[in-house]
């Protein structure tokens, strides 16, 4: 038995050299220390495989670059026209960011307003409305809260005809109002919210700001909204995220205004033939969102993996 | 005042959602049968009362039912391969790795790139010129077109569902992960103690234990995926859906009635939401059913609370400890593996008995 053990915690290695022990008559003996699989450091198979998971990951971007730096008879002649990313890229940058069928920096811009706007009001609302479920005592509480969570099964796209003849009838087309309105709040923050502050935040707290005379809006103010902190910074980051990224919407109700996602399609009729410039303007387009994702991404992480075990 | 502040403000801080979700999420709902119930064109605005000739028309279109068997082929395609390649980085993520958020923030990187950018860069992977498509015609497959990822129906759905892919197995591989950490280290323990081996633990152990997470993922897998758009827009340079609707999505189409260059025709559109959340709504609880029935039927399922747990880890370690003296004592090499092995899986099971009694 205690060879099998052997192999389990340390290898084959290990369990031969075990088995030739025990043949020679002084087995090795085990303590009754923890054999806990976790605390054990994976071999290099482990890490192989997911420096190969890695590449795939970022090969697409890689390749992506590659395409970007060269010119339209590189790319004509291979489909790998190089293997290190090179100056050309520059150029190629350059040549999109002036050319004048394509507005990066006003969508860009367009892009970032309406995201900042979107996650903002969202993480307001959504932190309000989470204090007043977790924390508040009211009339109907639970069957409201329950509503809140049944409306996140409906499919979207089911409204998107009559929304667009709503923005149509308030003159929001081609309006960015007609991004940002619709969305300054939603199901998935408030629900989020209400069970982030459900656990982190004291009673004691709240009664103790209510005896000092605080109104409601001040007690939310300066004790659930500092509370709420660190939920709040990743609701605000999906929501940012999910904004900036957003494609059907925008093509649904802008015509000459253009946000990031937009200008893409954009890239295909301005360059038809040049799949260098085209390759070099996804990238461009891609790459804002990946330097913000250095900075916070290991909070996005802890994000979806908090998400998995409350949802 | 005070007493005021205390009844009012619970209902004025949740209000601004509900006013917002009557005007942008109920009243949309309702009003789409009245628009689904009429000629409505985008310039023009509502025509005359038709009654269910939208839908009627909708029903005889071959491209709605295109789209509708797209949309599937395309589902299915990245749900297998999502799912498994999900599990197995998990699994080997759910380990004591030296620098664990490098791996982990390095998976999730497809998904802050923008799907659309996602998409064209597939589509250039994928085009004639791309990388793929010379490698296979290499391989002497599908020589006869000039680019069969493009010609081709059900290849032009692996495309798509490649990105698919691309962008969301990292991203629930680390549900997964989250869920595989929430496991009891102790039942491992048990498993390694008794000789059970990686393989078996995951199978054994693992899977059972994020049962209710799995069906989480199929579930938003199945209503996401449905929606697929972006990818199937960016696909081709016109965004239509292929010259024959290859890659023609449901949701494409909806979007081709209503918003494309070719036709105006949103009370049509109307009446394809009106079919399409009705398919999704089907369609997800014949999926939620289906996954629990498959999941709930392993007997494996780990029911073991941890107080057991506990006590098999002590008498596994006793037993460790008298073998390996009984086998010192006696000079007796001890027959490796087989007792372990087959003496492992009834000790679980039979406490797993007990406590499901």
């Amino acid at each position: 038995m205690s060879t099998a053990l052997i192999e389990n915690i340390s290898g084959k290695g290990a369990k031969k050299y075990a088995q030739k022990r025990a043949a020679q008559g002084r087995p090795i003996k085990l303590g009754t220390q923890s054999h806990n699989p976790a605390n054990r450091r994976p071999a290099w198979p482990t890490y192989v495989f997911l420096s190969i998971v890695v590449m795939v990951s970022v090969f697409p971007l890689y390749y992506t670059a590659l395409l970007g730096s060269s010119t339209r008879l590189e790319i004509a002649q291979s489909p790998i026209p190089r293997l290190v990313p090179g100056v050309q890229l520059l150029h190629n940058l350059g040549d999109i960011v002036s050319h004048h069928q394509i507005e990066f920096w006003m969508s860009f811009g367009n892009s970032l307003l309406v995201a900042v706007l979107v996650s903002a009001s969202t993480v307001f609302f959504s932190t309000l409305a989470g204090f007043s479920f977790a924390k508040l005592n009211f009339r109907g509480r639970t069957a409201l809260y329950v509503f809140i969570i049944a409306t996140m099964a409906i499919p979207m796209q089911l409204g998107t005809i009559p929304m667009f003849i709503m923005m149509n009838t308030f003159g929001w087309i081609d309006s960015l109002t007609a991004l940002v309105v619709p969305n300054l709040v939603v199901a998935f923050g408030v629900f989020w919210m209400t069970q982030y502050l459900s656990e982190a935040l004291p009673y004691e707290l709240i009664e103790a700001a209510r005896v000092d005379g605080a109104s409601m809006f001040r007690t939310f103010w300066s004790i659930a909204m500092p509370a709420a902190r660190p939920a709040a910074a990743t609701l605000a980051l999906f929501t940012f995220v999910g904004s900036w990224n957003n494609f059907f919407w925008p093509s649904v109700v802008l015509r000459s205004q253009m946000t990031l996602p937009l200008v893409i399609p954009q890239l295909r009729g301005a360059f038809t033939a040049d799949h260098a410039l085209v390759m070099s303007g996804v990238l461009l387009i891609a790459l804002p969102l990946l330097v913000v994702f250095v900075v916070v991404g290991k909070q996005l992480v802890s994000g979806v993996m908090a998400g998995a075990v409350k949802g | 005042m005070s007493r005021w502040d205390v009844k009012v403000s619970p209902y004025l801080y949740i209000s601004p959602f509900f006013i917002s979700f009557a005007i942008f999420g109920i009243f949309p709902i309702a009003f789409n049968v009245v628009v689904a119930m009429h000629s409505w064109h985008r310039r023009l605005g509502q025509g005359e009362y038709v009654g269910l000739d939208n839908f009627r028309w909708v029903l005889e279109q071959p491209a709605f039912w295109t789209s509708l068997q797209n949309t599937f082929s395309i589902f299915l395609l990245s749900i297998g391969p999502q799912l498994v390649f999900a599990l197995a980085i998990a699994a080997f993520l759910d380990q004591n790795l030296r620098t664990k958020t490098f791996w982990r923030m390095s998976v999730l990187v497809p998904f802050v790139v923008m799907p659309v950018a996602t998409a064209l860069i597939f589509a250039q992977i994928f085009g004639q010129f791309g990388l793929v498509t010379p490698v296979i015609q290499e391989l002497g497959l599908f020589t006869d077109v000039s680019s069969p990822f493009y010609q081709d129906r059900l290849l032009s759905h692996v495309a798509i569902a490649t990105m698919v892919n691309f962008r969301w197995t990292g991203y629930n591989a680390l549900i997964f992960l989250a869920a595989m950490q929430a496991v009891p280290r102790e039942l491992y323990e048990a498993a390694t103690i008794d000789g059970g081996g990686r393989l078996r633990q995951f199978f054994s152990i693992t899977i059972p234990n994020i049962r209710a997470t799995m069906i989480f993922v199929v579930l938003t897998m199945t209503i996401g995926g449905l929606q697929i758009f972006d990818e199937a827009r960016m696909y081709d340079g016109t965004g239509t859906g292929g010259s024959n609707n290859e890659w023609l999505t449901t949701v494409l189409y909806l979007f081709n009635l209503g918003f494309g260059d070719w036709a105006d025709r949103l009370g049509q559109a109307a009446a394809v939401a009106w079919l399409f959340a009705l398919v999704i709504i089907a369609f997800t609880l014949i999926n939620f059913a289906l996954t629990r029935s498959i999941a709930s039927s392993r007997s494996t399922r780990s029911k073991v609370p941890p107080a057991t747990t506990r006590r098999l880890i002590a008498e596994a370690r006793a037993r460790a400890e008298a073998s390996s003296r009984a086998a010192r004592d006696a000079g007796v090499p001890t027959l490796v593996g087989t007792t372990s092995r087959s003496g492992h899986p009834d000790a679980l099971s039979s406490a797993q008995e007990d406590t499901e009694r």
